[in-house]
């Protein structure tokens, strides 16, 4: 689905990603674990988009398709999702609103009506109580005045609704107490099929108990340094960065 | 002719045609002395340095514009806030229009400056109110020696007006350029309630320049609630100059949206007299291609324990002109004040401008003022945000440029004023996306 070939990509002359492969297929759940500084944010922002990144080399492929040259929007059309880390507030516009309009845009692109009333809310139903969100929440201004935990419940909450075939997790689990995670977790997991793939990014080890990967990856310094299955992950967390640092000499 | 001249010229002849009987006669006579010699405001005053009136004022104006210009209700329909039980006050071409209009004397008055100039029965009132707010300077001189008809709303002691009151004057064009100069006088007194919403609106491609005067007086623990909306055509020109005098515990918010016209300036002043004393002035401005708003404001504050809260938004595209100059003074009786400031700006373009002036003067050494303006674009990661849920560019700034004008928004207390000014703001970025009500 997702194909990252010796990806090249930095931010005003300073490079940050230094050769990124990657291939992840439908069904699949990868995880990128690496030290802060390590290029993992700029990673998930350049294949959503983020113009700031220049990609110096290399490409990305969404099902054979090179994505490099699409606007952000483009690549949402095409099925990219990325949660934030940092979701940005809108005041005066609603999570209800909002994702309407997010929506509609999408089948705007791909020359659909906009989704009938009835099939909308229906769907804004399922979708928040699959995460446990209640109706006020979802009249509220996005993410203004929303706790940590409700801004990542409201990120999967919008993922749900626009169905991505990739979704990018970047530090989902952040500022996240134990039962925010377990609900987005489980949001997430009921979200996973066959023909859609996951992108975890993050930090710690604890949200790959509750989401499981099929593939581990170890960014350091801009590159991919190992790659393993979930059991990695646990080594990571029993051992730190350290050891690794030293065995591939960053 | 120069349009000073022509003016001073036409004041001899509305003298000769009114009734000399007038409470007011005399001090017509006086004010065309003061604009005869003071003048219009040219750049070289420190309240106009960025504001010039000269491409308006070469026109030559009709200064008493005709009598009964034909109007079609279905044309000027959309001006008014239908879905909304009002009283409306409507004037055409600086004539009152009794068809248009829905006045009242039940409790309240919701009548013209006209009736209440020549009727014996409200002598006393104007004695008492009128033209004792307004500052003696050169437009606000000329605007009374011209005074003749406006708004004349008077809410007594412990009244609450049963609805909205609307003014809206209208500008038919129909014997060419006209200017106009309404004259309003909105008296709440003690423990009283009211909520305007005012409009001027051309219909013409004629150059419209309206100078208009409006003062308010908010007697104790007086609420007014008072909605300016400016969404003129590019022809018309504005020179809007509100003076409100306040008294103790009265809380007087006035809410300016600045969407259209060629020159606009607001020149909006409060006077503070009394204890606990709330004011608030809150405004949007949205403009582009050369189009001009000027925000001048003056808050005075004279006595202890008041506040005055100020929260300007403005989105300038093109080569639009902005200007913000908010003067806040405290004086050294005014001890406890509370005085807000904000003004923030985006520029859309590299030709927009806006000059953001902030003056603050304090004698009093136990106040609490705060003074912020920005001047930027907008945020780009937001803008990314946006745009990674699949909303295209053009409207993802929208939905962004709507958030940033939303704290403004947000404190408009009438359910319908608020979906009018959300759609006048959706159609003036260009887009109509779900936004909320």
């Amino acid at each position: 689905m997702l194909t990252v070939k010796n990806l090249h990509a930095g931010i005003e002359e300073k490079d940050i990603l230094k050769g990124i492969n990657l291939e992840i297929k439908a069904g699949e759940v990868h995880a990128i674990m690496g030290p802060n500084g390590s290029g993992k944010s700029t990673l998930s922002s350049v294949i959503a988009g983020k113009e700031e990144y220049e990609v110096t080399h290399g490409d990305i492929n969404l099902n054979g398709t090179s994505i490099l040259e699409m606007d952000p929007e483009e690549r949402a059309h095409e099925g990219i999702f990325l949660s934030f880390q940092y979701p940005v507030e809108i005041p005066g516009v609603s999570v209800t609103n909002f994702i309407k309009t997010a929506i509609n845009e999408t089948r705007k692109a791909k020359g659909l009506e906009d989704m009938p009333a009835s099939d909308m809310l229906k769907m804004i139903r399922e979708k928040s109580e699959l995460l446990e969100i209640d109706r006020k929440f979802l009249s509220r201004s996005l993410n203004v005045g929303f706790s940590g935990g409700e801004k990542k419940r409201n990120e999967i909450f919008q993922m749900a609704m626009l169905e991505p075939k990739l979704a990018i997790l970047d530090e989902t689990d952040s500022g996240l107490d134990i039962d925010a995670l377990r609900i987005v977790a489980n949001g997430v997991n009921k979200l996973r099929s066959e023909d859609n793939a996951v992108l975890l990014i993050t930090h710690y080890q604890r949200l790959l108990d509750y989401i499981v990967p099929d593939v581990v990856h170890v960014l350091m310094d801009g590159k991919i340094v190992k790659t393993g299955g979930k059991e990695l992950a646990h080594e990571l967390e029993e051992k730190g960065y350290d050891w690794l640092k030293a065995e591939v000499n960053v | 002719m120069s349009l000073k001249d022509k003016l001073l010229s036409s004041h001899i002849v509305f003298q000769d045609s009114l009734d000399s009987d007038s409470p007011i006669y005399d001090l017509r006579g006086e004010a065309i002395k003061t604009f005869e010699a003071e003048g219009f405001p040219t750049k070289k005053d420190e309240a106009w340095k960025y504001t010039s009136l000269n491409s308006i004022l070469k026109e030559n104006y009709n200064i008493f514009p005709s009598k009964d210009a034909p109007l079609d209700f279905n044309d000027i329909k959309q001006y008014f806030l239908n879905d909304l039980d009002t009283y409306k006050i409507v004037f055409v071409d600086g004539t009152f229009n009794a068809h248009l209009s829905s006045t009242t004397h039940d409790g309240i008055d919701v009548c013209t400056l006209n009736s209440a100039l020549t009727k014996p029965k409200y002598k006393q009132i104007i004695d008492v109110y009128f033209n004792k707010i307004a500052k003696e300077e050169s437009l606000t001189s000329l605007n009374t020696a011209f005074a003749k008809e406006g708004a004349y709303i008077y809410i007594p002691k412990g009244k609450v007006a049963d609805k909205p009151i609307q003014i809206i004057h209208f500008a038919t064009g129909a014997e060419g350029a006209s200017m106009l100069q309404p004259r309003s006088l909105i008296i709440a007194e003690e423990n009283s309630e009211v909520q305007i919403v005012e409009r001027h609106q051309s219909l013409t491609d004629k150059r419209i320049l309206t100078n208009a005067v409006t003062e308010v007086y908010a007697g104790k623990r007086a609420m007014i609630d008072y909605y300016k909306i400016q969404n003129d055509r590019l022809e018309a020109s504005l020179i809007d100059n509100t003076e409100i005098e306040q008294h103790r515990e009265s809380v007087v918010s006035l809410h300016t949206f600045s969407l259209g016209g060629n020159i606009t300036r607001n020149n909006l002043n409060y006077y503070q007299k009394g204890e606990h004393i709330n004011s608030i002035l809150k405004g949007v401005t949205i403009i582009e291609g050369k189009q001009h708003v000027d925000h001048n404001t003056l808050v005075h504050h004279i006595e202890p324990n008041c506040e005055s809260h100020q929260d300007y938004k403005g989105i300038f595209a093109d080569s639009a002109t902005g200007v913000f100059n908010g003067k806040v003074v405290v004086e050294k009786e005014a001890q406890k004040t509370n005085a807000y400031q904000s003004n923030n700006n985006i520029l859309i373009d590299d030709k927009a401008t806006i000059n953001s002036k902030p003056q603050l003067e304090i004698f009093a050494d136990d106040v609490r003022c705060s003074h912020g303006c920005t001047i930027g674009q907008l945020d780009e990661s937001a803008l990314f945000y946006l745009q990674s849920r699949g909303i295209a560019q053009k409207e993802a700034r929208a939905l962004l440029m709507y958030a940033f004008a939303n704290t403004v928004l947000s404190s408009v207390k009438i359910p319908q004023l608020k979906q009018r000014i959300t759609k006048l703001i959706a159609n003036k970025i260009g887009v109509n996306i779900g936004f909320d009500i």
